[in-house]
């Protein structure tokens, strides 16, 4: 789950990390308001979205007036923001952050994620801030320092390490132990799987280390205990998302016309990518659980046809303990009371399937029974055109 | 032969009084599966559908003589009991809860590093020698004694391998699903060294599926160790980067996450990749003649 600028910094700050002075704008009406409060007159509108690549598309700008801090924001509120992370489709900016310039002398790249091959939090750093990190560690590989972070790591320790890149003066040291104390602090409590901040930047008034921007990923799976974050677990989803992690369905909605349901993740991707090597678009990701419970498969239904894009629905379920038969009586219960139209193609494989595609054809609806899943594929790919 | 679970594994569950846990201790005693009793904190001495509950891990161990555990534990509490099993020395702990805090898992990881015992999973669907022992969620029904060892980070795509080696005649010596999360206990690599050491296991699937790297590592122990026929599937060549479908681990972030890069690797370490996974059986079956007749890996 991602954190969005602004949401990331006030993360920082209830840590006891600095960051520069700011306010988030919903409208540009409010923005004189805002910067008279925090007595700002100068600095950067920057977009809220939750992608890369914002500064090069147009979502970060300067503005020398506060008449011009409103006409930048009323210029970026409510369009998409494309960017190369993107895609096409773009991001719609709902919000701004409005920050007081900061004069600096360096920028650093700082960032802590979670290695998986070493299960542990691991730190990486670089002289090369203010760049796309994927652009440094193209360029410049033998600029990256890598350290794993211990339990209970030695801050001081850590920071001599740094220094070597970053080599900072004796009493900006200082600031170095003392934020990274900070941020493995924040990175742990938070339950981040991601905290980057690009750049790190050294200022020439106080010869304070400050983060100008900062990227935080939340491990969903800790959403019980990270109620302060709670509003923002939905960030990154749509209403449909939203409606089917209610269900404890996963839901994720794709570009494609062929829409797909599936029990479990790992067989919901491979339909996917039958549905694509067939030459079509699968229109969304969806697993309905191990069960398919008829319950789970009405949702889930309902879902799937909410989004206009879809053209024909391909159902592949394995029955293992929820035996084939009783999930096709839930689908076809299901396809009755959600009275979906679109054509409908219905793999079943497992435990009693032919009890199961006897009751599909019993139910005298136009269900399309197959044995492959590459079958399935180009019969549902096939009904979108039709 | 087998790898991990045999006839003489004896098996707790940890959170038997839940609901899913007490379903599935049923089901794995039905199938044969020796399990002996669980554990629920504050509901030891009760007797539920004939399993004995205890207090905790270590006096269950000392009165039944378990030798493996699977927690179906709350992910909230669920790395507090997989530490607790730790502590008490069970040799093999199967993790099948869904949903542990990476975090948690970190501290798990911490754990096991000082101890003998094995972890399958977070996230796992369990492990099956079939006809000998059962121990998670999957259905016993699709299994049936014989050649093919199995290897998933998911569910139901081990279930379908299972299925589809069973309805041709191959059978499975041990399927183990090691789970959907990034931080996890065994991994592939460990298990294609059992199944290396098996003098019965004639032939390997592996089901991956995108994020980490851990299918590009397996692919270099494969080119290095791996002398019986090996047929691979990677799940998620269509998912957008970014986004996380479903499992906590399948998210591509960087190079060699791509199920285009696991693909390439394992290809090139003789790997057959079935470019659907209905087809994963047909193949292995392919490979396993083409060895008895041609004599070639």
């Amino acid at each position: 789950m991602k954190l969005h600028e602004y949401q990331a910094k006030e993360m920082l700050r209830l840590s006891g990390i600095e960051t520069p002075v700011g306010v988030v704008a919903h409208t540009a009406d409010e923005v004189e308001t805002l910067l008279r409060q925090m007595n700002i007159t100068r600095g950067l509108v920057k977009a809220q979205v939750l992608t890369g690549g914002r500064g090069k598309a147009g979502g970060v700008k300067f503005f020398e007036s506060v008449a011009q801090a409103r006409e930048i924001t009323d210029s970026m509120l409510q369009t998409t923001l494309v960017t190369k992370q993107t895609g096409p489709s773009g991001e719609l900016i709902s919000k701004v952050l409005l920050e007081q310039p900061v004069e600096i002398s360096q920028e650093f790249y700082l960032a802590i994620l979670i290695d998986r091959a070493k299960s542990c939090p691991t730190m990486f750093v670089s002289s090369e801030g203010g760049v796309e990190f994927d652009e440094v560690a193209e360029k410049f590989p033998d600029k990256i320092l890598t350290i794993a972070l211990c339990e209970e790591p030695d801050f001081r320790a850590l920071a001599r390490q740094i220094n070597k890149v970053f080599r900072l003066d004796k009493e900006t040291f200082e600031n170095l132990v003392d934020l990274l104390e900070k941020l493995n602090h924040a990175f742990i409590e938070n339950d981040c799987t991601l905290l980057e901040i690009n750049p790190l930047a050294l200022c020439v008034e106080n010869g304070r280390l400050l983060p100008l921007d900062c990227k935080v990923n939340i491990d969903s799976n800790a959403r019980f205990r990270q109620k302060q974050w709670s509003a923002c677990f939905n960030n990154e989803l749509n209403e449909h998302e939203q409606t089917a992690a209610k269900y404890g369905l996963k839901y994720i909605k794709l570009d494609g016309n062929v829409g797909c349901m599936v029990n479990g993740a790992g067989l919901a991707m491979a339909t996917m990518d039958t549905i694509l090597a067939n030459g079509h678009a699968p229109a969304n990701f969806l697993d309905v659980g191990g069960s398919a419970s008829e319950e789970a498969v009405t949702q889930a239904l309902k879902i799937i046809t909410s989004d206009p894009n879809v053209k024909s629905i391909l159902i592949n379920i394995f029955g293992g303990i929820l035996k084939c038969d009783i999930i096709a009586r839930g689908i076809v219960n299901a396809v009755k009371r959600t009275g979906v139209k679109l054509p409908l193609v219905v793999r079943l494989e497992g435990t009693h399937k032919e009890e199961g595609l006897q009751i599909i054809k019993d139910s005298g609806l136009a269900i399309t029974r197959v044995d492959s899943l590459a079958e399935g594929a180009r019969l549902a790919g096939a009904a979108v055109e039709d | 032969m087998s790898v991990l679970v045999n006839k003489d594994t004896v098996l707790m569950t940890q959170g038997i009084t839940g609901k899913a846990g007490l379903f599935h201790s049923i089901k794995c005693r039905d199938y044969g599966t020796q399990l002996v009793g669980g554990v629920t904190p504050g509901k030891g001495g009760q007797v539920v559908e004939g399993f004995k509950v205890f207090d905790s891990v270590q006096e269950c161990k000392e009165e039944t003589h378990a030798n493996a555990t699977m927690i179906f534990v709350p992910p909230p509490i669920a790395a507090a009991a997989i530490i607790e099993a730790i502590d008490a020395e069970i040799p093999l702990i199967v993790a099948i809860t869904e949903g542990i805090p990476v975090h948690d898992m970190i501290k798990v990881k911490r754990c096991l590093y000082l101890s003998d015992s094995v972890l399958i999973g977070p996230n796992s669907p369990g492990i099956v020698t079939p006809n000998q022992a059962k121990i998670g969620i999957a259905p016993g029904n699709i299994f049936k004694p014989g050649k093919i060892g199995v290897v998933s980070r998911s569910g139901t795509l081990t279930y379908e391998a299972v299925y589809q080696t069973t309805l041709n005649g191959l059978g499975q010596t041990t399927a183990i699903g090691i789970g959907g999360d990034p931080v996890h206990g065994i991994t592939f690599v460990d298990v294609l060294e059992l199944f290396r050491d098996d003098p019965d296991t004639e032939g390997i699937i592996l089901i991956g599926e995108i994020g980490g790297v851990d299918e590009v590592k397996a692919a270099e122990f494969i080119a290095d160790e791996i002398k019986v026929p090996v047929v691979g599937f990677i799940a998620g060549v269509s998912a957008p980067a970014g986004k996380r479908m479903g499992h906590a681990g399948a998210i591509i972030e960087g190079k060699g996450t791509s199920a285009g890069a696991k693909i390439k690797a394992l290809t090139e370490a003789g790997v057959t990749i079935a470019p659907d996974a209905t087809l994963i059986g047909e193949l292995m079956l392919d490979r396993i003649n083409a060895r008895q007749k041609y004599g070639m890996r």
